[in-house]
C-alpha cells in the first residue's frame, strides 16, 4: 500500500484542565470547585488527539501540527507538552483570569474559527470532551459555524490524503464514516496511547515558536450566555445491605422495581 | 603492602582534598564566585523548577507510574528488571542525559539528571539505581575524557541501548579502593587484563565496562588505568549475581576477567590517571545517591501520610494524635532538607563551583534521613506497614544500602571533617590581640 503524500494541516486544541488523579473539591461559596494549588495537566481526550495528529505527520499524511489553548498564562506548560510530544508550533490565546473562569465552548468554537479563518488548516483535532465541565459541544459547535463535516468520538482514523475514513464509538456500536476534507474530528479514549514526552523531545520543544494571540485582537466576544448558580458534590453514596442467597437477591431486586417481578 | 597502600590511599585522599582546598581560595570556591543577578527579580529559590524542568518530571513521574509502578513488586521478588522498564527508560531520553545533540543524546543538564533519579526513586530505588550509574558514573567519564573514537562508539550506544558498569571495588578493596588487585600487563601495543572485580551494579544487564586495573603495580595507585572493555571481550565473564537485602531489581554481580586482551586504545583518559578519575567523578556521583535517597524518602512518606489520615484510633484520625503529628513534623523537615543539600550542591556543579565537601554532606544526610524517614513509616503504618502489600517494607530495605555504596557513610565523614581542617586552617584564625592580653593579665 503506497503510502500518498499528504499537504494536511492539522490544528489540535489542548485544555488545561484538573488532572484526573486529583480528588475534586468544592469551593466552600459553592461557585465551582477548587482549583487554586491544585495538580493540573493536559485534558485527556486533548492528548489522544494530539497523538493521533503527530501520527499522521510520522506516516507523512500531515505536514504540520499546530497546537492551539486558550485560557490563562498557565496554559503556556500545557502548550510546550504539546510541542514536546510532536507539536510543530503552538498558539496561545490568552485570556484573563476573571475570564477564565465564565470561558465557554461558544467562546472556544468562535476563536477557533477566527484562527482558521486566517490560516488554513485542513482537520481541526480536539478531544471529545474535558474532564472538567464534560461539556462535548466545542468540536460540534466549530463544525457547525464552519460547515465543516464532523466525525466525532472517533476510535479510528484512515485517510487517503482527500478524506476521512472514521470509525466511531457510538451507543449502539461502532459506526463507520466517510469525511471529506477540511474536516472536524474528536478523539475518544481507545483512539491510540500517547507517547510521553521524552527528554530530548523536552528540550527540542524549547526552540518551537509559541504565539501569542489575544481574543480582542480575533474579535471575539466572550460575553458568557449561561450564569452558574451553585456547585455542589453528589449526594453521598448510601450503603448497601447483604443477602444470605441468589433467591434473597432476586426477591430484593424486584421489591425495589429493578427486575420484573 | 597493605599498609603502605593505605598510606597511599590517606595521603592521596589528602591530596585530593588539598586540591579541594585549594578550590576554596581559587577562582572555584562559592566565595569567590559572586552570583550575577537579574535586574528587577529575585534569585529564584532552590525548589523553583524551569518549565522545561516541572515538563520532564511530569513524564518521569507518569512513565513510573504507569510503567514501573505495576512490575516494583514482582521486579523485587525475582530480582529482575522489566524488559518494558529498561526499553522505557531508554527511549524517554533518561539515559546519557547529558550527552551532547552530535553524539544523539539530549544535551541536558545534570540537575536535569538529579531530578530523574528522585522521581524514579520514588517508585523503584532499582530502577533509579539504574539510571543513576549510567548518568553520573559511565556517561560524564567518556564525555569529559573520551577520544573522539571512544565518543563516536559509545556515547550513542550510552543513550539508546547499551548499559555501562563502573568496575572499581573487589573482594580486598572497597573504601581502600586503591588496593585494587586487578592487574593490566603491557603486551606490545595491548593490555591483559587479570583479576575479578565484585559488587558491580548493572553488571547483570551491561554490554561494557569501565574498568579500573593497575598497569603498574610498583607504583602503587599512580598505575591505575580505565580501560573500556566491551562485554564480548574474550575473557570476560559476568558471575552470578547476589541475593540481596534491597534495591533488588538492581543487578550486583562480579565481574571476572580472565586475560582479556584490550588494545592501548582502549585506556580512557591518561595512563596511570585512574585513580583520579575514580575520586573526581564518584564526587557527582554521590549527588546522584543524594538524589536517590530523597526520592525514596519522599516516596515512602507519599503513600504513609494518608494512611495517617484515613486510618481513625480512638475517634481522630492518627495524624491529629500530637504525637504521631510531631513524627511526621520531624520527618517532613528532615526531607525538605536533604533535598535543599541535594539540589544545592547539583546547582553548585553546573555553576563550576568546588562541591566536594557539599556533595558528601548531601549523600550522607539523605542516607541518614532515608534511613530515618522509612523506619518511622513502617512504624505509623502498624501492622499493615509490616506486611508486604505495603510498599514501605521494600523502601525500608531499599534504604540500607546507601550508608554502603559510593563511598560508605564513614568515608563521607571523614573526607567532611578533612574538609571543615583544610578550610579552618585556610583561614588562618588568630585570636585579636586584646583577648590574647587579658589572658596574659589573669595569669599570674
Amino acid at each position: 500500500l503506497a503510502v500518498i503524500q499528504g499537504r494536511m494541516r492539522v490544528l489540535v486544541g489542548v485544555k488545561r484542565v484538573v488532572d484526573y488523579a486529583v480528588k475534586v473539591r468544592v469551593k466552600p461559596d459553592k461557585t465551582g470547585v477548587i482549583t487554586e494549588g491544585v495538580q493540573h495537566s493536559i485534558n485527556p481526550f486533548d492528548e489522544i488527539a494530539l497523538e493521533e495528529a503527530v501520527k499522521l505527520k510520522e506516516k507523512k499524511q500531515a505536514t504540520e501540527v499546530v497546537a492551539f489553548s486558550m485560557g490563562g498564562a498557565k496554559c503556556q506548560e500545557v502548550l510546550r507538552t504539546a510541542l514536546a510530544k510532536g507539536a510543530d508550533k503552538a498558539i496561545h490565546v490568552e485570556i484573563s483570569d476573571e475570564d477564565v473562569s465564565k470561558l465557554e465552548p461558544l467562546h472556544v468554537a468562535r476563536t477557533l474559527r477566527k484562527i482558521i479563518e486566517n490560516d488554513k488548516f485542513d482537520i481541526v483535532f480536539l478531544g471529545k470532551q474535558a474532564i472538567d465541565d464534560d461539556a462535548s459541544q466545542t468540536g460540534s459547535l466549530l463544525a457547525g459555524m464552519l460547515n465543516w463535516p464532523q466525525a466525532l468520538y472517533a476510535s479510528k482514523v484512515e485517510t487517503d490524503g482527500q478524506s476521512l475514513k472514521v470509525t466511531r464509538e457510538i451507543d449502539g456500536g461502532l459506526d463507520t464514516i466517510k469525511v471529506s476534507l477540511p474536516a472536524v474530528l474528536s478523539a475518544d479514549l481507545r483512539l491510540n496511547e500517547p507517547r510521553y514526552a521524552t527528554l530530548p523531545n523536552i528540550m527540542k520543544a524549547k526552540k518551537k515558536p509559541l504565539e501569542k494571540k489575544s481574543a480582542k485582537d480575533l474579535g471575539v466576544d466572550l460575553a458568557p450566555q449561561t450564569t452558574v448558580l451553585e456547585v455542589s458534590e453528589p449526594p453521598v453514596r448510601q450503603a448497601g445491605g447483604f443477602v444470605d442467597d441468589v433467591s434473597t437477591l432476586i426477591t430484593r431486586l424486584k421489591e425495589k422495581g429493578f427486575v420484573k417481578a | 603492602n597493605q599498609y603502605s597502600l593505605q598510606m597511599l590511599s590517606s595521603s592521596l585522599r589528602s591530596s585530593a582534598l588539598s586540591t579541594s582546598v585549594r578550590g576554596l581560595l581559587t577562582a572555584s570556591s562559592a566565595a569567590s564566585k559572586p552570583r550575577h543577578d537579574v535586574e528587577g527579580r529575585a534569585p529564584p529559590p532552590l525548589n523553583q523548577l524551569s518549565e522545561h524542568e516541572l515538563a520532564l518530571r511530569d513524564t518521569v513521574k507518569r512513565f513510573s507510574h504507569d510503567v514501573i509502578k505495576p512490575l516494583v513488586r514482582s521486579m523485587d521478588d525475582s530480582s529482575t528488571m522489566h524488559e518494558s522498564v529498561i526499553k522505557g527508560v531508554f527511549d524517554n531520553g533518561f539515559m546519557g542525559i547529558e550527552v551532547q545533540e552530535k553524539y544523539q543524546g539530549p544535551e541536558s543538564s545534570f540537575f536535569d539528571a538529579v531530578l530523574v533519579i528522585e522521581e524514579l526513586a520514588k517508585i523503584d530505588p532499582s530502577v533509579s539505581v539504574f539510571v543513576d550509574v549510567q548518568n553520573t558514573l559511565v556517561a560524564p567519564l567518556i564525555l569529559t575524557l573520551g577520544t573522539e573514537e571512544q565518543k563516536q562508539k559509545y556515547l550513542p550506544r550510552i543513550c539508546h541501548d547499551w548499559i555501562g558498569a563502573f568496575c572499581l571495588s573487589e573482594a580486598g578493596s572497597g573504601s581502600d579502593a586503591f588496593a585494587l588487585k586487578t592487574v593490566a600487563k603491557k603486551d606490545g601495543d595491548d593490555f591483559v587484563i587479570s583479576g575479578s572485580k565484585l559488587w558491580i551494579t548493572n553488571a547483570g544487564y551491561a554490554s561494557f565496562f569501565l574498568v579500573f586495573a593497575n598497569a603498574e603495580p610498583e607504583k602503587g595507585y599512580r598505575g591505575i588505568t580505565c580501560f573500556l572493555v566491551d562485554r564480548n571481550a574474550e575473557g570476560v565473564s559476568v558471575g552470578k549475581m547476589e541475593d540481596k537485602l534491597g534495591i533488588r531489581a538492581s543487578s550486583t554481580c562480579p565481574v571476572n576477567f580472565d586475560g582479556v586482551r584490550v588494545h592501548k586504545s582502549a585506556i580512557l583518559g591518561e595512563y596511570g590517571k585512574g585513580y583520579k578519575y575514580a575520586i573526581e567523578c564518584l564526587n557527582a556521583g554521590r549527588i546522584g545517591i543524594g538524589a536517590q535517597m530523597i526520592g525514596l524518602a519522599q516516596g515512602c512518606f507519599d503513600v504513609t501520610v494518608p494512611y495517617l489520615q484515613e486510618r481513625k484510633q480512638f475517634g481522630s484520625r492518627l495524624i491529629d494524635f500530637q504525637g504521631m503529628a510531631f513524627q511526621v513534623s520531624e520527618v517532613g523537615m528532615e526531607i525538605e532538607a536533604a533535598r535543599m543539600l541535594v539540589y544545592n550542591a547539583a546547582r553548585m556543579k553546573e555553576a563550576g563551583l568546588s562541591f566536594v565537601k557539599e556533595a558528601a554532606m548531601a549523600k550522607l544526610y539523605s542516607s541518614i534521613v532515608a534511613s530515618k524517614a522509612t523506619s518511622k513509616c513502617v512504624e505509623w503504618l502498624r501492622g499493615v506497614g509490616f506486611t508486604k502489600e505495603f510498599p514501605v517494607g521494600k523502601f525500608y530495605r531499599d534504604t540500607n544500602i546507601d550508608t554502603i555504596y559510593e563511598g560508605t557513610s564513614n568515608i563521607q565523614l571523614n573526607t567532611i571533617s578533612k574538609l571543615i581542617d583544610a578550610e579552618c586552617k585556610a583561614m588562618d584564625y588568630t585570636p585579636p590581640l586584646t583577648v590574647a592580653l587579658e589572658a596574659d593579665r589573669y595569669r599570674v
